[in-house]
């Protein structure tokens, strides 16, 4: 984040958002976007979708996922950030999905150790990777800066974290930090990119930054064209044009 | 006590290439046959409708044309003194289910093999003498050559509608075409599919190197087109949905809209979905099969009798059926006695990408999956040992099957993975980008195998298949010597950076990341019974009512993708069958 003064207003902002139990003012201003959204955050606006709440992730957790999305994926002069295209709504639905809860992975032991070329081999399905990960960031913060969880350390700490466990330097009580980070981010990318239907990627607006036609599937026309960049924006699974 | 049901002359495991390719054949030939498929059923016009097959979550992420792991896997190991865990993500090589199976989500690349892969050992030593082969490489000659295949390739091609261009006719090299191919008795059915940038200036940097391009043959049709059997495909539109999903638009060639719309109606035929086949029953002398047991959609175990065993379950689960069926001695890798599980071995693949400013409109969406240029320059004959340091040789290619966000955005050297720079990183790359690729041989070892693993086993409780698996020195100079030459082409181009991915010594098989579908051998066919489990006609040397005609079939691997040579193995195999097996039962090749 280039801009500091903008990112303390966004924090404080998030803040209210996470404190006030999710209330109809704190959901609207995640679906207005939160950069501009400013004063407004506990008016609700009108003709709105209805606030989200989350259904999977308890308070503490929703705090941490909107913050850590948030640094992951922050609003810029690029496009959007994750927390104003809903990816936080996303994770929740998602973890509920029967893929979180490892429907198509292969579950059974014995659970052996093994080189990272063979991947995860815990017994942690994808939405108890995510869960105990973050409480085992949160203790990790909580003992380390003087008490404060995750969500309340200000920014460049937060994206010091992060950078730690990504680099598997924070060694978390129950769970590999680089696995919890690399499937966190994986999830945060899915709920930026995916189509609307899947609760993130609010508008199209990952979309439209990256100049990604969405579900338009015919290119005909265009293969042959050098000179000019593609015209059309994107289509989403609903038909909707963005 | 399982339920027995109607004897059929026929019984095929899998509803893949090979399972409706010898379903067509054998009811051609008036046989009765069932197909026995463990997914559910697919067509197009239900499964792969427009747009909801294309929601890259589900198909990527959630792998839903996929098959998924949480019933059966296979267990991974480096080698013989190490403990093999299971691969419990999708990763390296995706499998699929339900009706098309991997053929109905593969990309397209329809390649033939060249004359001089299938007798690559006594090419080798008739060149470079025996010492040209590493210690424990145990490649071996197909028993089938270019000339007996050729028909069934060319028949393959129009079935699927193959789009590309001859580079050798009758014996003669014509412009356009790969000049190092074998010889074709007849054109493609289809010309060339329009090229996309990446692939337009491929063909521009490999003519300036003094390699001969050529459009990548791709069952991904540039036109309409009705096949042999009348099925009709209409022409690809770029979609960039190929690989990983089941094609919207009858343009890509696959098991569900080539072959089965035929085969539906046929009094003699039965498709029955939802049925997993769990062994092979041999009579009690273990040398004739009885037909196979299987679960049904209820859960109720079924025996279905038949007189012919087809195996077309997917390299991998054929012989994992094999070894849990006792068809065929295991492959001990002590004594390098037994056949089943001998000559495992993958696809040695690498990638190499460039990176460009906004002038360059890449387009990765746009996609087509078999599409794009290639050259063999380096590839069979071509490849001197002596001189490369390596066996074997693979084909550079540019191929565009089409990106979307989801499935992952390659960014440029440095780009951090997340964060602002993260987001410029990821926007430049998706319309400024592309990528070249190396698929190269990969040879067989004595202790690269199959067998059945010790410690873990599938939801029906059977042991799970065990691999053991690892890049040897002669496929890591490969992938040195290849992506070499790829970057050196790139440069060419004057791209703002390059990424390239070539193995280094000590690199070992990383099982997480995808790298292709190609895993072949395993259940080899071959001239001798003691170090190939199939007969020149796929036929078990051991079992000889059991035919495995899938890519475990390769004694090795070459530079290109199998499934040509998979659909030319089936359709020669049922030749065989309709002809001489079915006046005759019996072995077709004495032992
Ligand atoms: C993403 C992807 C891209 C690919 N791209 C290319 C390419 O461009 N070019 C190329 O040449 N090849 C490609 N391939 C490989 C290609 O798909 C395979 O070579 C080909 O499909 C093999 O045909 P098959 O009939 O042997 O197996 P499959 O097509 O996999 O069919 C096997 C069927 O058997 C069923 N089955 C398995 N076990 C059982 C059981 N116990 N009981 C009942 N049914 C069972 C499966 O569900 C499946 O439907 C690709 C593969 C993938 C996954």
């Amino acid at each position: 984040m280039s801009d500091d003064q903008q990112s303390q207003s966004r924090r404080r902002l998030i803040k209210s958002l996470v404190f006030v139990p999710m209330g109809a003012g704190a959901a609207a201003a995640l679906h207005q976007g939160l950069p501009n959204a400013n004063a407004s955050a506990t008016a609700p606006a009108e003709g709105k979708p209805n606030p989200y709440t989350p259904k999977f992730f308890n308070a503490k957790e929703w705090k941490f996922v909107i913050a850590a999305v948030d640094r992951l994926i922050p609003h810029d002069e690029h496009g959007p950030g994750a927390v104003e295209l809903g990816v936080p709504e996303f994770l929740d639905r998602h973890m509920q999905s029967p893929y979180a809860s490892g429907s198509i992975w292969y579950m059974q032991g014995p659970f052996l150790e093994a080189t990272s070329e063979f991947g995860y081999q815990g017994k942690l399905p994808l939405k108890d990777i995510i869960r105990v990960g973050i409480a085992n960031v949160d203790a990790h913060c909580v003992k380390t800066f003087s008490s404060k969880a995750f969500a309340d350390l200000d920014l460049r700490m937060q994206e010091a974290v992060l950078k730690d466990l990504e680099g598997g330097k924070i060694k978390l009580a129950d769970i590999s930090s680089k696995q919890f980070f690399a499937d966190f981010l994986a999830e945060t990318r899915a709920g930026y990119f995916s189509d609307p239907s899947h609760g993130g990627n609010k508008d199209m607006g990952a979309w439209k930054m990256i100049g990604y036609p969405g579900m338009r599937g015919d290119y005909l026309e265009w293969v042959k064209i050098r000179d000019k960049p593609y015209p059309l924006g994107p289509v989403d699974l609903a038909g909707r044009r963005g | 006590m399982a339920i027995v049901k109607e004897k059929k002359d026929a019984v095929i495991v899998g509803a893949g290439w090979v399972g409706a390719i010898m379903a067509k054949e054998l009811t051609d030939a008036g046989l009765n046959v069932v197909i026995l498929e463990r997914g559910p059923d697919r067509d197009t016009q239900t499964d792969f409708a427009y747009p909801r097959v294309i929601d890259e979550l589900e198909g990527s992420v959630h792998r839903k044309y996929l098959q998924s792991l949480a019933q059966e896997t296979v267990t991974i190991r480096h080698n013989l003194s190490t403990v093999a865990v299971p691969k419990r993500r999708m990763g390296s090589f995706k499998p699929g289910t339900g009706v098309g199976g991997a053929g109905s989500h593969w990309s397209g690349v329809h390649f033939r093999a060249l004359p001089e892969d299938l007798n690559l050992r006594s090419t080798m030593e008739q060149r470079y003498g025996k010492k040209i082969m590493p210690a424990g490489m145990s490649i071996q000659d197909f028993p089938v050559t270019f000339e007996e295949l050729e028909p069934h390739f060319s028949h393959f091609e129009y079935v699927c509608g193959t789009s590309g261009k001859a580079g050798v006719l009758n014996g003669k090299v014509v412009e356009g075409g790969n000049p190092f191919e074998g010889s074709r008795s007849r054109e493609y059915p289809l010309g060339p599919n329009p090229d996309y940038l990446g692939g337009e200036m491929f063909y521009k940097a490999a003519r300036e190197m003094g390699y001969h391009p050529f459009p990548i043959p791709a069952s991904n049709t540039s036109a309409s087109y009705v096949n042999p059997y009348g099925c009709q495909m209409g022409p690809c539109n770029f979609c960039g949905f190929c690989s990983d999903y089941g094609c919207l638009n009858y343009s890509k060639a696959s098991p569900n809209i080539n072959i089965f719309p035929v085969l539906r109606g046929r009094k003699n035929f039965e498709m029955r979905t939802l049925a997993q086949v769990l062994k092979v029953n041999l009579t009690a002398d273990g040398k004739m099969a009885t037909g196979v047991n299987y679960l049904d959609a209820g859960g109720q175990e079924c025996e279905q009798p038949a007189d012919i065993v087809i195996l077309g379950a997917f390299s991998l689960y054929n012989v994992h059926l094999m070894l849990i069926s006792k068809i065929g001695p295991a492959y001990d890798p002590v004594t390098r006695t037994g056949t089943v599980g001998r000559n495992y071995s993958y696809q040695n693949l690498n990638r190499v990408s460039l990176f460009f400013d906004k002038n360059v409109h890449a387009n990765q969406f746009m996609g087509i999956g078999g599409g794009g240029t290639a050259f063999d320059d380096l590839n069979g004959n071509r490849n001197d040992p002596t001189k490369s340091g390596f066996v074997g040789g693979g084909v550079i290619w540019a191929r565009q099957p089409g990106g979307g966000p989801v499935r992952g955005i390659a960014t440029a050297p440095g780009v951090p993975n997340w964060g602002s720079d993260w987001k410029k990183g990821a926007k430049d790359a998706m319309r400024h980008s592309f990528y070249y690729e190396v698929q190269g041989s990969c040879m067989a070892y004595d202790d690269a195998y199959l067998d059945l693993d010790p410690n873990y086993k599938d939801a029906f409780g059977r042991p799970l298949l065990r691999m053991t698996f690892d890049w040897h020195d002669n496929e890591i100079a490969a992938s040195a010597y290849l992506v070499d030459k790829a970057q050196e082409m790139c440069k060419v181009l004057n791209p703002l950076a390059t990424k390239g991915d070539a193995k280094k010594p000590g690199t070992h098989y990383n099982i997480n990341q995808y790298q292709s579908t190609h895993t072949v051998g395993g259940a080899i066919m071959g001239a001798d019974p003691k170090t190939s489990a199939l007969n020149k006609y796929l036929q078990s040397w051991d079992v000889p009512n059991v035919f495995a005609p899938g890519a475990n079939a390769f004694p090795q691997n070459n530079g290109y993708n199998p499934t040509g040579m998979v659909g030319a193995l089936a359709y020669w195999c049922a030749k065989a069958i309709r002809e001489q097996y079915i006046k005759n039962p019996g072995p077709l090749v004495q032992a």
